[in-house]
């Protein structure tokens, strides 16, 4: 909303400068995005060309005598339009004006042109930072005042509002002048509405119905016939330029006039095109279409109100007019029409027609119905002033569901209850009625209250709609007193129990032990596309995955069902900075969607290993630094991250169609499935286009997790005071028996308290079809010091155990 | 055969000091001590001829033979000491570190910008007694709009703009969407709890938006709420006052002014003093020459949001903020575009 301090001064006086204004302004929820300020040409004047002629030695210069007010000047002129009689903008010499060659702001000196001097110059647009125009020069209306600083005719300051959805109010310049006026303690002076009436009443002429009044509570017209449509005369352009519309004609540009001062949006029907003089406010009947002003034909909806001649729609209600109605320069009759139409409704039309138009932009968000005459006799007013005519006598006011005065109370106890602070019901009396609420009237101040008032009930003025309740007007007393009046205290209040949930704790928690095992976190987008989820062989047997209905595009429209696809792109976008190590994790939630319920949201962890283990560093030798990232590294990581929690893994071979076969395992622990780790499926590395090779990526359900964790807490068990011997086994085994099973019985037994696997062989001295495990053993008893005869034996009872349970011998 | 004099013992002693001066290796100190302190050394043999001097003449030398071998040993414990030590600074020398190369590499783990930032976040408010809870992620119409003052329909509804979820509801006819907000958990918080009510709610959000420098469609936000008897717009300022100078510093000043949120009356927006340009706002980019930088909403929670979910509104007041991590971030950290944050480009977030 553009609001030029020339038009806001028409009803309110301006006493503190534009920037403060403003700062004011923002402070009370009136943001003002920017202070525009045209102007600023000293030197410069209304002046008038005199005369013109040829210049003696150029075919496209002219001589032009100028009268600048006090003096009468020579210049020369190049522009093509300069003529005998312009008022036009006279630059003297020392004024500062924009050098259109240098771009750069000069100061004009007299200079010969060609043999002539010339004392001053006729300015362009562009040369008055106006416009971009410098085809010719500005020429003003034939009314300007010559001698007058063309700061004091053509400057202003415009404030650009970037208002909130509830201040409806302020996008219309009275409105803006009320808050100015309650903001700088001055008052506010409404137009003078006056106008001759004559001739046969209104309601011989013309006859109007409103059939759907749910849509459409008040209609109010009036009648203007024999006048002449022209252009508006220029004060009346001036207004709509600065406030950045386009004068159209002097009919059409009053209306949009009176919507910008009062913020009634109204429209105007050349009465002559509506048949049998009868308007009709209905639905639209069924098939019915409508041209519409902007030339579009509109197959209309019986959800679309539309105002009717006898037969036809010639617009729609609130929206747009209809070209079969509009006024042209050969109209002579005006029927205006000043509404309120149906907020909700009109939202709905607007949207589904995808017509947002100024009109729109107010009645969706619900004009009160006291405004509707209240603009159409303003408007009538100007019609008649810029377009001649007679006014036929009174107007038509159809209002089928009026409302009653808006009457809201605030008293000194709930703004205090609110506001923490005491306020003095004069001080509210006075920002209140400064606002323009009225008919204001005291509450208590008997006896019982010493005479004090505890509260006042106000008439909400009619530019206010977002004032229904008690806590709206405590916003209006504070918004003006000033939210720095309010104390600043702490809350004294008891802090309420709450424990933060266990799934908090455990995201917290897995993020922090991921971090501290080298990974790095990484956040993508929780919408993935369609092609995403085939890369991973997402299984289409899991459902149907959730979508947006309404996707910015193709790559965002999944509601992501698995976590997988993100970080190995995240590994791609990366390739090409450098070559590792890329240890990446993600954890966030993949949507599982439902019956007739939201999705289930997981909590899930997925973590990436790939490129080279090892930074590039002098210390290590060449071969080591080639290697590779890979499943171990994966799985240490993994280790790392389920001991801080506390968690035991087991690992079983599995398949999964992300890993490549034969390189996935399926971790669990307490028998519930916690996850899957892995090398990825080369096909996918190529999917995602990676150079890295291995990939190795682990999963988790921290659905899972937390469930294996169970509510135990973690129970201390006491460390062994005696010492531990120790004994390195080297056992062969049938090639497929795996190493966590033979961990697992040597862990599993009695005075065992602890087994390393440090060595794997198979080949030479070792038989074909099976393989040297090499474990280091600690023995360790709770109560005693073992001797060196007890430790044997316990291993002679542990080789047993391992020969019949998985054909282990100890290597010869 | 003579025994020793006096003066033989002193040459001696004389002979075997000048010899220990020129020694500086172990092994010849070694040599040096089996040569004149060992069972056949020269002062070992001295001492035995001893006792075939007379009795009187033998006391004498005795005392002598002594004094001269404890001097001897004395001298050589020196000695062994200085060559060690000489040995030891040489090896110190020899082995001195180029101290400016790297060290081993280790892993360095990070946690995400975000993630850091929202703790300390919910840190600033957890030590005012604010607890975490958390939502959905995808929400139904009536949590995200309608508990909120936001009816269908509502012109401020244009506030958020929506990404809806492809779903039919048989039964309902509910609408579900991505949450534009995590302010949705104050109405289950509130539905699910008495007051008092004192949370934070993280999370993630999603907005229909076109993306550039200052906007993404997929964001984080804190949402704040406090309810009870007796809690006032002066404890909402005090609150987020507070905040403000935990998050950056206690020189920031802070203001507050009026703005509108539908679920919030008297609504509030809160800006810090800009710190590019210390608050003078002449040609500054971060703040737009105003000085300040918006970086919260807030109000005292509306009426209609405390009725709608049981509570008494004559009887309990609260207030409800909302902030963006990211915008702190890049007001923290100087980080000139929010679409950073998502892109997971390692050189950006190995910086945190």
């Amino acid at each position: 909303m553009k609001v030029p301090l020339s038009w806001l001064r028409q009803y309110v006086d301006v006493v503190i400068p534009a920037q403060e204004l403003a700062h004011r302004l923002t402070m009370a929820g009136i943001e003002v995005g920017d202070v525009v300020e045209t102007g600023g040409w000293s030197g410069c004047y209304v002046g008038q060309v005199l005369d013109v002629r040829p210049h003696p030695q150029a075919d496209r210069l002219r001589l032009c005598r100028v009268n600048a007010g006090t003096q009468e000047l020579e210049v020369v002129c190049g522009a093509p339009n300069v003529a005998t009689g312009q008022k036009i903008c006279f630059a003297t010499v020392g004024a500062r004006l924009l050098d259109t060659h240098s771009g750069k702001h000069e100061t004009l000196k007299a200079a010969r042109i060609r043999g002539v001097e010339s004392q001053g110059m006729i300015c362009s647009e562009l040369e008055l930072g106006l416009g971009e125009d410098h085809s010719g020069i500005v020429v003003l209306p034939a009314d300007a005042p010559v001698g007058t600083p063309l700061d004091d005719y053509l400057g202003d300051t415009v404030l650009d509002l970037e208002l909130t959805p509830n201040r409806l109010d302020c996008l219309s310049i009275l409105g803006v002048a009320h808050e100015v006026a309650a903001l700088t303690q001055t008052t506010v002076t409404e137009p003078d509405v006056d106008y001759r009436e004559e001739g046969p009443p209104i309601e011989s002429l013309v006859s109007i119905s409103v059939t759907d009044s749910d849509l459409c509570p008040r209609y109010t017209a009036s009648l203007i016939q024999g006048i002449s449509i022209g252009p508006s005369p220029q004060w009346l352009q001036d207004r709509l330029t600065r406030a950045g519309l386009r004068p159209i004609n002097n009919v059409v540009d009053v209306t949009n006039f009176v919507m910008l001062e009062l913020n009634q949006p109204l429209h105007s029907f050349d009465f002559d095109k509506i048949r049998d003089a009868t308007v009709v406010v209905r639905r639209a009947r069924p098939g019915e279409t409508l041209v519409t002003l902007d030339g579009v034909p509109r197959n209309l909806n019986t959800e679309v109100l539309v105002i009717a001649d006898a037969n036809d729609p010639v617009g729609m209600g609130g929206v747009i007019g209809g070209a079969n109605s509009e006024i042209g320069p050969e109209t002579t009759s005006v029927l205006l029409e000043s509404a309120t139409f149906e907020a909700y409704n009109n939202r709905d039309t607007a949207q589904s027609f995808q017509l947002r138009t100024e009109a729109t932009l107010r009645f969706e968000k619900g004009l009160r119905q006291e405004l509707a005459p209240i603009a159409l006799r303003r408007a009538t007013q100007l019609i008649h002033q810029v377009a001649g005519g007679k006014v036929a006598r009174g107007i038509i006011d159809v209002n089928h569901q009026p409302a009653p005065a808006l009457k809201v109370s605030v008293t000194g106890q709930r703004l205090k209850k609110i506001l923490g602070m005491d306020v003095d019901m004069e001080r509210v009396e006075q920002v209140l009625a400064s606002l323009g609420f009225h008919d204001i009237r005291h509450q208590g101040g008997g006896p019982e209250s010493n005479g004090a008032v505890a509260g006042l009930e106000v008439t909400v003025p009619y530019w206010r709609n977002d004032i229904t309740i008690e806590e709206d007007l405590v916003e209006e007393v504070v918004r003006i007193v000033g939210y720095d009046a309010v104390p600043t205290t702490m809350l004294s209040t008891p802090i309420p129990y709450r424990q933060v949930g266990p799934m908090t704790q455990l995201v917290a928690k897995v993020k922090d032990a991921l971090a501290a095992a080298g990974m790095q976190e990484v956040i993508s987008y929780p919408l993935v596309s369609q092609a995403d989820l085939e890369k991973v062989n997402h299984p289409e047997g899991d459902g149907p995955p959730l979508r947006v209905a309404n996707p910015m595009s193709a790559d965002h429209e999944i509601l992501r069902p698995t976590l997988r696809s993100s970080p190995l792109a995240a590994l791609a976008a990366n390739e090409g900075h450098g070559e590792g190590p890329f240890r990446l994790f993600e954890l966030g939630r993949v949507f599982i969607s439902r019956e007739n319920d939201l999705p289930l949201e997981r909590e899930t962890v997925v973590a990436l290993l790939a490129g080279r283990r090892l930074d590039y560093s002098w210390l290590h030798s060449s071969p080591m630094n080639d290697e590779a990232l890979d499943f171990y590294d994966a799985k240490g990581v993994l280790a790392a991250v389920l001991a801080r929690l506390g968690v035991e893994p087991e690992y079983r071979p599995a398949e999964d169609p992300l890993f490549q076969p034969g390189k996935c395992a399926q971790i669990s622990a307490n028998g519930l499935d916690l996850g899957v780790v892995g090398e990825v499926h080369p096909d996918i590395r190529q999917r995602f286009g990676l150079n890295a090779a291995p990939v190795s990526l682990l999963e988790l359900s921290l659905d899972s997790l937390l469930e294996s964790l169970g509510p135990a807490e973690r129970k201390f068990k006491s460390i062994s005071r005696y010492p531990a011997a120790s004994r390195d086994l080297a056992l062969v085994v049938p090639q497929d028996v795996p190493a966590g099973r033979v961990r697992e019985i040597i862990t599993r037994h009695r005075m065992v308290q602890q087994a390393d696997l440090f060595d794997i062989y198979s080949g030479e001295n070792v038989a074909p079809g099976t393989k040297s495990l090499a474990f280091h053993v600690n023995f360790q008893s709770q109560e005693r010091t073992l001797t060196a005869e007890e430790v044997n034996r316990s291993l002679e009872g542990l080789l047993k155990s391992l020969e019949r349970e998985v054909g282990a011998s100890l290597r010869a | 055969m003579t025994g020793p004099t006096p003066q033989s013992i002193d040459e001696l002693v004389q002979t075997a000091l000048g010899e220990l001066e020129g020694i500086d290796d172990p092994e010849s100190l070694d040599q040096w001590r089996v040569a004149y302190l060992g069972r056949r050394g020269h002062l070992t043999q001295v001492l035995r001829g001893i006792a075939q001097l007379d009795v009187a003449q033998r006391r004498e030398a005795g005392a002598l033979g002594n004094r001269a071998k404890g001097n001897l040993e004395e001298r050589l414990e020196q000695r062994v000491q200085q060559v060690n030590q000489a040995q030891l600074e040489q090896a110190f020398v020899r082995d001195q570190l180029d101290v400016t190369l790297p060290g081993r590499p280790s892993p360095i783990g990070r946690l995400h910008p975000t993630t850091q930032i929202l703790r300390e976040i919910c840190d600033a408010f957890g030590a005012m007694g604010f607890s975490i809870v958390e939502g959905p992620e995808v929400e139904w119409d009536h949590y995200n709009f309608e508990m909120l003052n936001i009816p269908q329909g509502h012109p401020a509804r244009d506030m958020w703009n929506t990404l809806w979820v492809d779903y039919q509801d048989p039964s309902a006819g509910r609408s579900m969407l991505m949450r534009t907000h995590t302010s949705p958990m104050q109405a289950r918080v509130m539905e699910s709890s008495q007051p008092p009510v004192r949370v934070i709610v993280p999370g993630k959000c999603y907005r229909y938006e076109a993306t550039d420098a200052t906007h993404e469609w997929h964001f984080y936000q804190v949402e704040g709420l406090a309810v009870d008897e007796g809690i006032t717009f002066a404890d909402l300022k005090g609150t987020l006052y507070e905040f403000a100078r935990r998050l950056f510093g206690e020189e920031r000043r802070v203001r507050f002014r009026c703005d509108y949120f539908p679920f919030v009356e008297p609504g509030v927006d809160m800006s810090i003093d800009c710190f590019a340009c210390n608050g003078e706002g002449t040609g500054c980019r971060i703040c737009r020459d105003s000085g300040w930088i918006e970086i919260m909403g807030a109000g005292m929670v509306h009426p209609k949001v405390l009725a709608g979910v049981g509570y008494d509104p004559e009887r309990y007041t609260g207030f409800a903020f909302g902030l963006g991590p990211e915008r702190i971030a890049m007001l923290k950290y100087g980080i000139d575009d929010i679409r950073l944050f998502y892109s997971n480009d390692l050189r950006f977030l190995r910086q945190f």
